[in-house]
């Protein structure tokens, strides 16, 4: 089963959630886990984890490379490509790699066979285990980069088909290609959002890919400060459940400032996680059936 | 010598654009003859690489010098390797404005050895 935990709006607790509902799936059961941090740009649920990390592998892409000697400067190569990363400026065939997807249709419409492709290193996933036994796993993309979907997709093909594995994601923000990427093959969508006129707005667009997407979704409320009124409407008006509610509260704020995960900090959250991870058995059990 | 200048309307003395890759409009002048030639920018939707297929643009037409307010990394890579010679609008409101102080050499050269770090 896969579960990924998104938002729409940054900073509402999206890896707070993800990572003690890891925790309390390690703890309470002995269903293996496995944890990727798919927030490649800002990979930051080690720190509430603390996995060993013990392997590291580089995440490249195919970037093309022009012969000059077989170059007749046709520009079938700039015509195919769709992102404008290689023209024929003058004499030159000139490749821009930060603007390159690897798709190679440059080198397969080349008529001279003058394109190479050359690998280009945009990051890094790194794995390793944690003390509760989490099997953990991050994308890393380079400071500069400017395109994470492809770390996403190389860690999203670390998943088996394990029966009874548990898979938890963690997203990164926003709605657009990386959080898209991400979410796809998903079983369930955990979305976290908070009472600001942000949180509500972002939630509405999250909620629109898991739409389009036909992936069932459920919120989690997080810093609620008796001030949610709008919030609960809308989620009662889509048909939302919210599966969780955390609190405004200073003591969460500082445990989590300290790297503390949600259950260390507050020991009976371990049950009510458990208690999220059943409402969302039970939610696909519903659409099964 | 074929100068391209961005503005925000189709005309001379329209107001300048200072994006170049995303800019409404292009403006195509002969400074020998001062006859100008208005063109849409239809790299301005691009999703992405706007300034490449505009700097393309301009290395298709054999412009030899553009005017724009600021040039990203890849349209100034990709102008600097057609050897384009590229100026700053600075402070100028209107194309006119700037193509004759381009004429009188007023306009500041983007010195390409400070942008490429």
């Amino acid at each position: 089963m896969i579960i990924a935990v998104a938002s729409g709006k940054g900073g509402t607790g999206k890896t707070t959630i993800a990572t003690s509902l890891a925790l309390s799936l390690a703890l309470n059961g002995s269903l293996p886990i496995l944890f990727l941090d798919c927030d490649v740009e800002a990979p930051n649920a080690h720190i509430f984890l603390k996995p060993e990390l013990a392997k590291k592998n580089s995440v490249d892409i195919l970037i093309p490379s022009v012969l000059e000697s077989k170059c007749t400067l046709c520009a079938r190569c700039s015509e195919v490509c769709q992102f404008n990363a290689i023209a024929v400026l003058g004499k030159k065939v000139v490749v821009f790699p930060q603007l390159c997807h690897g798709c190679g249709s440059c080198m397969l419409v080349c008529p001279e066979h003058a394109i190479e492709e050359l690998a280009n290193n945009i990051g890094v996933i790194e794995c390793g285990l944690t003390a509760e036994g989490i099997l953990f796993v991050r994308g890393m993309l380079n400071e500069g980069e400017p395109m994470p979907v492809p770390i996403i997709r190389r860690l999203k093909k670390l998943i088996s088909p394990q029966k009874n594995q548990i898979i938890i994601i963690d997203t990164s923000p926003g709605a657009s290609c990386p959080v898209v990427a991400t979410v796809q093959d998903a079983d369930f969508l955990i979305l976290v959002t908070e009472p600001t006129p942000f949180g509500l707005h972002d939630l509405r667009a999250a909620v629109e890919i898991s739409r389009a997407m036909q992936i069932p979704a459920g919120v989690v409320i997080n810093r609620e400060n008796g001030d949610s009124l709008e919030l609960e409407g809308y989620c009662h008006h889509e048909n939302l459940p919210v599966l969780m509610r955390v609190p405004y509260a200073r003591k969460i704020a500082e445990g989590i400032a300290r790297g503390q995960p949600l259950i260390n900090i507050i020991s009976d959250y371990q049950n009510q996680f458990i208690s999220l991870f059943n409402q969302i058995v039970a939610a696909l059990q519903l659409k099964n059936e | 010598m074929k100068v391209a200048l961005t503005v925000t309307e189709p005309s001379l003395d329209a107001k300048i654009d200072p994006r170049f890759g995303r800019s409404a409009f292009l403006l195509l002048i002969d400074t020998d003859n001062d006859q100008w030639e208005a063109f849409t920018n239809e790299s301005i939707n691009s999703p992405s690489g706007a300034g490449v297929k505009t700097a393309q643009f301009v290395v298709d037409h054999k412009v030899k010098a553009v005017i724009s307010g600021d040039f990203g990394p890849n349209a100034l890579r990709a102008l600097q390797s057609a050897c384009i010679l590229l100026y700053l609008y600075g402070k100028c409101v209107t194309g006119r404005e700037a193509i004759e102080k381009f004429k009188a050499g007023q306009l500041q050269q983007v010195n390409l050895l400070d942008e490429s770090d």
